[in-house]
């Protein structure tokens, strides 16, 4: 196994793990305020981390340039975060602490991410809240004015910070705003509507990137002394997922073609509790609150045929598999075991709805216990979107839900200061691997996102900037931004010359339902092997016979999504390999070759407890892997039981 | 009863607004044959987008993102209301079942001066940020914010300030208005941050600044309520009437603070 | 379509339609911007409405007959007399009026062509109205229409220009009586009277909203106020014609000739009779 790390350095500082991250700050170079003005950062990607890192970094005083294809950085998909941020501030004096929420993490990721990373995340959390609240973030309040808390995720402690069932967008608002005081007073330059299509490279270092403009089709080239990388998660790979439309791969997968390592691929985290699609065009899956299977009970009839609406189903013919199996945490297992029990069921024909492709979540015994009015207070505004989009009163009958994509725990690999394995090149929130291992908690994304961006890396970059003091950023007119240029143009041209008969969306739905068969919630050698075969045929049909009209000057989504999927394509084949290699169960990753006895997550630590880096080796061949090897000094390692 | 999946589809006619970079616009109509009652309206546009570009026709332009109603992307008038015809609903979230076999549908881009035509469907609504530029936020650089429980928030201000910040900065407003006002927008985020006690130092510049610039690019309010009508997340009218409060107050105020009073 | 400005950086923008103007010093500024106007509006708003209501209760004098109606129309003329000279009460009246007039329209019209500038044309397939009632989407005509309508009214009933030898000076009843014997200036008055109902339930309610009037208890009955408001005075002012037409004003009736050259000492001599 040695011989996979000689790469990898995770530049994780001595000391003991509390100490870690104040030492560090302590040791890293600083920047004189009077010579930030003369260092040029690009931040790929307003959403989180995004915004969150532009708007801090302006204020340090760095010269930064912010892209998002949106039209406002506001529209980024962070903002549809729905259940909370978690934060280690033991307002409700139930216990929590630094170390518990590092400990939670740590066993929720089920012992496949970094310790370190995972407690600064821990440790940074409650800055998060403070400067949330600063910035009008209007977190619910008990009557007192203080801010309130709830359990989130199976949590033992209340710890999670909402703002309604809208948390995402209020943090992400609180974060637009601090970036756009950052615009008016001229710290942070924002491209609106520019695609990142290359990241550019000199001698080894990122120096730039490549824009395409989506309205003028201009394609565009920028330098500065450092690029980050902010663009979110691969969900899409799946075609039907919970991300937005427009959530892709493509600047994170560019950078990994440039030498940034992608880490963990395999890893997605399935969400149990989304609204099944209801018909082939489905364009995406709507996910809803977790904290529905507090009271709601989850079964499927008994009958392999059943035909009959839920409420005439006898108590004796349902199946509330979730309560048989696992008596202690019942409705409430964690997300992973909560979606694979649920494709179980319904890959063994007891589905429920016309397509028969869910199962029931049924609200009956909760209204009769504690009446209509109290689910309606705790739910209302869930149970209105599930009858905005079903057409079904989930007051008078059960809810029909089935796993979807939700967050991916994959991404570039990155150390200790968020760097990839490109000098220069950071990646910050879902976009990076790093602190969520193999399974990521409720209410963790948001609180990753802003730790990163607000908290780590406007620190970090500091220390590689101030070893370039002096050198001005590669020059625009360099040969290697011309190169990028030109093949980024000439990318966009084949994709209208080729001329096909499909659509691109048809390739995508086709590539998004081999990943879902073959590396969905349960993965082994022979159906990865297959994705592998046919994900690469696929892809050579995409590029022979797919059909992009109009031109490439003008606002031409169908030429955008055209480059995301040939990104996804790649992206796919790299996730297979991924979930082939690793020969074990664990968190987001489910081989059924490796499970307990009771169909239960078999880790190996003994072989696989590290992480999976892939190196870019060209077009016609696979990437090479790379091992970062994790220790676990502070947390020990024990199997998830959830009976 | 439960409702039982209808197979049902349905044949609509559409009539589209099509509109090339640079030239005047018009209707295209076109035939929707096999729409299912539960797909969403956007879903409905993916199916003939796919059926014009076997067609050999490129396909309409639209824009949306999130498609579950929170990230204000997507923008549409249907039959002459903003988001179409269902309440408290953006069009993502419009399901075809609110219409029958048969209708016909008129589909046009939002309009007004300050949100030109891209192409198509799509629309410049960035004016929207200029707004927000101008002032909507609460300065606090990171890493100077004191403890989140040193300043306590009654619970009636946070709640009315969730109320404002619910807005998803769509645009609907400014499209519903017949002035092409942005009132109910500036409303909802000036007042956002004027509700709250963090938001207290600079509430006046705020409000003087935000709302000057929103005159830059809109028309002004004549209390019609159209806005609140095609309001996603029914923002209510009271915040234009709160903003027009502090508006007035921030001009008295803002000499005073300057020692001008 | 609007040009697209770029600013500095790269952020893509429509360019703005109004460009910011230098403030003048406070309440000048006011009238620089457009809630400043709409606030102006509102306050003029409510002095005009005041008016209309206090010509309307003052005309229903015209039901205690010919002399007591003279009788009020001088005491306006006389108001403070001994302190100030006859007349100076109501010309500063009628000035404060003149300027309530002038500020609320130059406000309507400013705003409204700030708003023809940014509402480029309505939408091609049309739009569905859900909010918008007829009353706040005609301001923009039920305005001139009681603009003429003012002027019409002035040169009808106090400077007599269409009356000819019939308008007797000091005789408003006689004069009422006499213009509203004319078919069309019946009908003019009642299409202007229900453009003003109209006028004012908008304005009424609307003036609240561009105050800053806001109070949760009290909102829903702001459009009742409105509403009240906006029938008292149509109801007010349609009595005159009609219960003229009645017979309820009848010229007939009247002790003194209204042609007579000594008609106001007549009306006085009557007024002195009934104990007045």
């Amino acid at each position: 196994m040695s011989g996979y790390s000689d790469v990898l350095d995770s530049k994780v500082p001595d000391g003991p793990i509390a100490d870690k991250w104040t030492n560090h700050k302590f040791d890293m170079k600083l920047v004189n305020p009077a010579n930030k003005r003369k260092f040029e950062v690009i931040v790929v990607g307003t959403g989180l981390a995004g915004a969150s890192a532009a708007a801090t970094m302006g204020e340090l005083g760095y010269k930064v340039k912010a892209f998002t294809f949106h039209d406002s950085p506001r529209r980024a998909h962070s903002i549809a975060a729905q259940g909370g941020i978690n934060a280690a501030k033991n307002y409700q004096n139930d216990g929590d602490s630094v170390h518990r929420l590092f400990y939670d993490t740590v066993k929720g990721g089920d012992y496949r991410s970094r310790e370190a990373n995972v407690h600064r995340l821990a440790e940074v959390s409650v800055n998060i809240i403070d400067q949330a609240a600063a910035q009008g973030v209007p977190f619910a309040r008990e009557y007192g004015g203080l801010l309130a808390n709830r359990s989130f995720g199976g949590a033992q402690v209340s710890r999670t910070f909402y703002a309604r069932g809208q948390t995402g967008q209020q943090l992400l608002l609180g974060a637009y705003s601090a970036l756009m005081r950052q615009v008016n007073e001229g710290g942070v330059e924002l491209f609106n509507r520019q695609e990142m299509l290359e990241l550019v490279t000199k001698d080894g270092e990122a120096c730039g990137i490549v824009c395409r403009d989506l309205i003028t089709g201009e394609i565009s080239t920028h330098s500065a002394h450092a690029v980050v990388l902010a663009t979110g998660g691969y969900g899409n790979v799946y075609y039907l997922s919970t991300n937005a439309m427009m959530c892709n791969t493509t600047a994170t997968w560019r950078a990994h073609r440039k030498g940034a390592f992608f880490a963990n691929p395999c890893y997605t985290q399935i969400h149990p509790t989304c609204i099944p699609s209801s018909d082939p065009f489905q364009s995406k899956l709507t996910l809803m609150s977790e904290s529905l299977r507090n009271d709601g009970r989850i079964w499927v009839p008994n009958n392999f045929d059943e035909t009959r609406a839920a409420a005439d189903i006898p108590e004796d013919e349902r199946d509330y598999y979730l309560e048989r199996k696992y008596p202690a945490f019942g409705n409430l297992v964690p997300r992973d075991v909560a979606s694979r029990n649920a494709k179980t069921v319904v890959d063994a024909g007891k589905g429920v709805g016309s397509l028969k492709n869910g199962v029931y979540l049924d609200f009956a015994a909760a209204i009769a216990r504690d009446g209509e009015d109290t689910i309606r207070a705790k739910y209302g505004n869930l149970f209105d979107m599930y009858q905005r989009i079903t057409g079904e009163n989930p007051y008078k009958q059960p809810m029909r839900i089935y796993p979807a994509t939700h967050y991916t725990m994959g991404g570039l690999w990155v150390d200790y200061h968020l760097s990839t394995t490109i000098p220069g090149c950071y990646a910050i929130g879902e976009a990076n691997f790093s602190d969520h291992g193999a399974n990521r908690l409720g209410a963790s994304a948001l609180m990753q996102g802003l730790a990163d961006g607000y908290f780590v890396l406007p620190y970090t970059i500091g220390n590689y900037l101030a070893e370039k003091l002096g050198s001005a950023p590669v020059p625009t007119s360099d040969p290697v931004f011309a190169e990028a240029q030109a093949d980024v143009t000439d990318r966009t041209n084949r994709w209208l010359s080729i001329n096909g008969t499909k659509s691109v969306d048809h390739y995508h739905r086709e590539l998004g339902k081999l990943v879902w068969d073959y590396i969905g919630m349960e993965r082994d050698k022979n159906g990865l092997e297959k994705a592998i075969s046919e994900i690469s045929s696929l892809e050579e049909e995409f590029h022979k016979n797919v059909r992009v009209l109009g031109s490439a000057d003008t606002l031409n989504q169908s030429l955008e999504k055209a480059g995301r999927v040939a990104d996804f394509f790649g992206l796919a084949k790299v996730k297979a390999r991924d979930a082939l290699v690793r020969e074990e169960s664990a968190g987001g990753h489910f081989r059924s070759e490796h499970q307990t006895e009771e169909g239960e997550a078999k880790r190996d630590d003994e072989n696989f407890k590290h992480v999976t880096a892939w190196e870019w080796t060209g077009e016609d061949s696979a990437q090479n892997e790379h091992r970062e090897e994790l220790t676990f000094d502070t947390v020990p390692l024990t199997q998830r039981s959830y009976k | 009863m439960e409702k039982t999946h209808s197979e049902k589809t349905m044949t609509l006619t559409l009539k589209v607004w099509r509109q090339e970079p640079g030239q005047t616009g018009g209707f295209q109509t076109y035939e929707a044959p096999g729409i299912s009652e539960d797909m969403s309206f956007l879903e409905m546009l993916d199916v003939v987008n796919e059926r014009l570009i076997e067609d050999g026709t490129p396909p309409i332009v639209f824009e949306s993102d999130c498609r579950e109603g929170i990230c204000g992307t997507c923008n549409l008038m249907i039959d002459g209301r903003a988001h179409g015809p269902e309440k408290a609903t953006a069009t993502c979230q419009l399901h075809m079942r609110s219409y029958n076999d048969g209708d016909h549908i008129t589909i046009e881009p939002w309009r007004a001066a300050s949100f030109p035509i891209i192409r198509d469907l799509a629309v410049d609504r960035s004016p929207l940020d200029a707004i927000q530029e101008a002032g909507g936020y609460i300065t606090a650089p990171t890493g100077s914010a004191s403890d989140a429980n040193l300043t306590p928030v009654p619970k009636p201000a946070a709640d009315a300030a969730m109320d404002a910040a619910a807005c998803i900065g769509c645009g609907a407003c400014v499209a519903a208005c017949p002035n092409s006002a942005a009132q109910l927008f500036t409303a909802a985020k000036v007042m956002h941050m004027n509700l709250l006690p963090q938001g207290q130092a600079e509430r006046w510049q705020r409000t003087e600044n935000m709302v000057e610039t929103m005159e830059e690019y809109f028309g002004s309010c004549t209390n019609h309520g159209e806005c609140h009508e095609a309001c996603p997340k029914e923002i209510s009218l009271d915040f234009i009437a709160m903003m027009n409060k502090d508006y007035v107050k921030s001009k008295i105020k803002n000499r005073k603070l300057s020692g001008q009073g | 379509m609007a040009q697209t400005l770029s600013k500095p950086g790269g952020t893509q923008r429509p360019a703005p339609l109004r460009k910011p103007v230098k403030p003048l010093p406070f309440p000048l500024s006011l009238g620089q911007t457009a809630i400043g106007k709409k606030w102006l509006m509102a306050l003029t708003g409510i002095g005009l409405i005041g008016f209309v209501v206090a010509h309307m209760v003052g005309n229903l004098h015209v039901y205690e007959g010919p002399a007591v109606m003279a009788e009020y129309a001088e005491s306006l003329r006389t108001m403070f007399q001994g302190l100030l000279p006859r007349g100076t009460v109501v010309w500063v009246l009628r000035l404060g009026l003149i300027a309530m007039f002038a500020i609320h329209i130059w406000a309507a019209v400013t705003l409204n062509s700030m708003n023809i500038k940014a509402s480029p044309g309505s939408y091609a397939g049309g739009r569905d109205y859900i909010a918008a009632n007829f009353a706040s989407r005609t301001m923009r005509w039920t305005g001139p229409i009681i603009l003429l309508y003012v002027l019409f009214h002035l040169a009808d009933l106090t400077w007599g220009w269409w009356l000819g030898d019939k308008f007797v000076h000091g005789d408003p009843y006689h004069n009422l009586a006499a213009s509203f014997a004319r078919p069309a200036v019946l009908i003019i008055y009642i299409i202007a009277n229900i453009a003003l109902a109209l006028h004012i339930f908008h304005g009424a309610w609307s003036m609240f909203q561009s105050l800053g009037i806001n109070n949760p208890k009290y909102n829903a009955a702001r459009r009742g106020f409105a509403a009240g408001l906006a029938g008292l005075i149509l109801v007010g002012n349609l009595s005159f014609p009609i219960l003229s037409a009645a017979g309820l004003t009848d010229e007939d009736n009247r002790k003194c000739d209204p042609y007579a050259e000594e008609v106001l000492e007549c009306l006085e001599e009557q007024l002195a009779e009934s104990g007045h």
